[in-house]
């Protein structure tokens, strides 16, 4: 018995136990790492500003409890417009995206159809060679999309990975299904929304957990296309203020600029812009081996 | 509407003399649904994705917003040589090979070692604590990944906290060009390290347990066994991953380098990417920021494809 234990795990030697221990410190180190960033973050955030600002050494806790740092990013309205466009945002945009992209997979999953390898090629191309970042600009700006809150929805509607990831769990989907349904009426759209999608449902639901994250993060959209103050998503409002307070400066906000001076406020910015995506990542959970495949939308 | 017809049953009954036109005819008109579905995603396709690459024409002239695309006047390889024979030229090659190098060699690697740390944990709790917590910096937003870089690396951030205790004078590490590179690096390992792990940990959890087990019954211990049965039940994946990652050698996202980089640090820290995005969309050259995003696109291309040739013939394993 102890000698088959020793075949399968191998555990028993001294090199081995050693190995585990060595492995587990390991872990445990590259999870402090990890983390005391955003738990650092996080305490700033509820410190008194100058009790942090003269501390030193590491924060381990919140220094001299308050919640003053909150009290005055949730008094920046542009915090909340920025929340109000990037949650319409992440609604319109990922619903399109799932309706576009599972249109796509559908006709890519098609057996017998003749013009499908025409098809294919076209929008595997897109993935390997684009217009590049001017064009694409010049492109959207020409439809007039520029500083319209669709310039964040239409550039990104399709994405052909996610199209083949949809298409390859169709795939799995007995024909049987499909051929009686459509014996017994069924049209080419019923086929789609009554039979194939709920059958590949955990797909859907991966990809769509992704794109609303990635929506949520992303902000390249906004740099590009979108000038007016009140259609910037949270992250450009986030960066402005954590990054690029110097441009602040020049619109002449200096009230801005002299509070987020202080740096616990910018940690407080942080925690407020993050929330909703850590309150989500429980249910992202679920979806991680999937979500590999469909990594490519990150934001 | 076509009811009650069998749609499918008939496919391959027509005679084989029939013209192809009429073939083509007859299976537009079946699947005229799933063709019309077709047109719509497609027609996103020419709008978004072959618009701007026929846009990519202003590469060759000098445009002129007010003139619009087609009467501004050509230049032929104007802009191309002026791109090659500039003084920027040699600066973004060898800074986009710096940090793809490092990229390389700590970016790729890592995760992989981890993945194979991870699945040496038997306690699966634990396991799936660490995972749990690797993979979470992934969904924080890159502009906060790199406001709290910044925040952290500022003059009175934590990092300089940490270095004064063991008595060192504060550095402004993010002003400092040699550093910039290490930072790109550490603060995209810190998001990425876990996530790309996912995918290495997916291979090693689908290798046959028989293997390990004939492994164990021929007297191999533990390293051993992670070097003949685990790293070669994995290298099909790692070797697809690395074409891509070296296929992509001369191209760096612009995200995290305009949010990490300053006037101060260009020198280091510009690569082509952003350089477009400074020329172009913030400079107004467009037909200069669409040549040179062109230059890079292309080069791209070539390379995925040399290396995923040199690849399918060396170990069968391609993309296409």
């Amino acid at each position: 018995m102890k000698k088959e234990k020793e075949w399968n795990y191998g555990r028993i030697s001294i090199g081995s136990r050693t190995f585990d221990i060595c492995n587990a410190i390991l872990m445990i180190l590259l999870c402090v790492v990890t983390l005391y960033p955003m738990w650092f973050v996080l305490c700033a955030s509820f410190s008194d500003p100058e009790t942090l600002v003269t501390s030193s050494g590491v924060v381990l806790y919140p220094l001299n409890f308050s919640t003053v740092n909150y009290h005055k990013v949730l008094a920046y309205t542009p915090i909340w417009q920025g929340y109000w466009v990037t949650i319409r945002v992440v609604v319109l945009g990922t619903t399109l995206n799932l309706l576009f992209t599972s249109l796509l997979a559908y006709v890519l999953s098609r057996k017998n159809l003749m013009l499908k390898k025409l098809i294919t090629g076209l929008c595997v191309f897109t993935m390997y060679f684009s217009g590049g970042m001017i064009p694409t600009f010049m492109v959207v700006k020409g439809i007039g999309l520029y500083n319209n809150l669709w310039a964040l929805i239409f550039p990104g509607l399709i994405s052909t990975y996610n199209a083949i990831v949809i298409r390859t769990a169709m795939q799995g989907v007995p024909d049987e299904l499909a051929e009686s349904a459509s014996l017994d009426g069924a049209n080419e759209l019923v086929i789609l929304f009554r039979i194939i999608l709920p059958m590949v449902k955990p797909t859907l639901a991966a990809i769509a957990l992704f794109c609303a994250v990635g929506h949520w993060n992303s902000w390249t959209g906004a740099l590009l296309y979108i000038r007016k103050a009140e259609l910037q998503p949270l992250q450009m409002v986030v960066r402005a203020l954590l990054i690029k307070e110097k441009d602040l400066a020049q619109q002449g906000k200096f009230d801005v600029v002299k509070e987020m001076m202080n740096q616990t406020m910018r940690y407080s910015v942080i925690i407020v812009s993050t929330v909703p995506v850590l309150c989500a990542y429980p249910f992202i959970q679920k979806y991680f081996t999937k979500g590999v495949m469909v990594g490519a939308v990150k934001g | 509407m076509t009811e009650g017809k069998p749609q499918k049953g008939l496919v391959g009954a027509y005679p084989q003399q029939e013209s192809f036109g009429r073939r083509l005819w007859r299976d537009l008109y079946r699947n005229r649904w799933v063709y019309l579905i077709a047109l719509v995603c497609l027609s996103w396709y020419f709008i978004f994705c072959y618009a701007p690459m026929g846009g990519i024409v202003m590469a060759f002239k000098d445009y002129r917003p007010a003139r619009g695309l087609w009467k501004s006047t050509w230049l032929g390889l104007k802009w191309f040589q002026e791109f090659t024979g500039g003084y920027y030229f040699a600066r973004l090659v060898r800074n986009t090979l710096v940090i793809n190098s490092l990229g390389l060699a700590i970016g790729f690697t890592m995760p992989i070692i981890l993945a194979l740390l991870i699945n040496e944990i038997h306690n699966s709790r634990f396991k799936r604590t660490v995972q749990t917590i690797t993979y979470l910096p992934h969904f924080v937003s890159t502009v906060v990944a790199c406001g709290l870089v910044v925040n952290l690396l500022s003059y009175n951030g934590l990092l300089n906290q940490i270095t004064g205790v063991f008595g060192k004078q504060p550095k402004l590490w993010l002003s400092t060009p040699q550093y910039f590179p290490w930072i790109y690096e550490f603060s995209s390992l810190w998001q990425e390290l876990g996530f790309n792990s996912i995918i290495f940990l997916a291979a090693l959890s689908s290798i046959d347990s028989q293997l390990l087990d004939a492994a164990a019954i021929d007297g191999c211990n533990r390293f051993r066994r992670v070097w003949h049965v685990h790293i070669p039940g994995i290298l099909p994946t790692i070797l697809l991953l690395l074409i891509m990652r070296v296929g992509s050698m001369m191209s760096v996202g612009y995200e995290r380098i305009i949010l990490l980089y300053n006037e101060a640090t260009y020198e280091t820290a510009d690569v082509m990417s952003s350089f477009v995005y400074r020329q172009g969309i913030l400079g107004g050259s467009y037909s200069y920021g669409a040549t040179v995003d062109l230059f890079n696109g292309v080069i791209n291309l070539v390379l995925l494809a040399v290396f995923n040739g040199i690849s399918r013939r060396v170990s069968e394993i391609s993309l296409w």
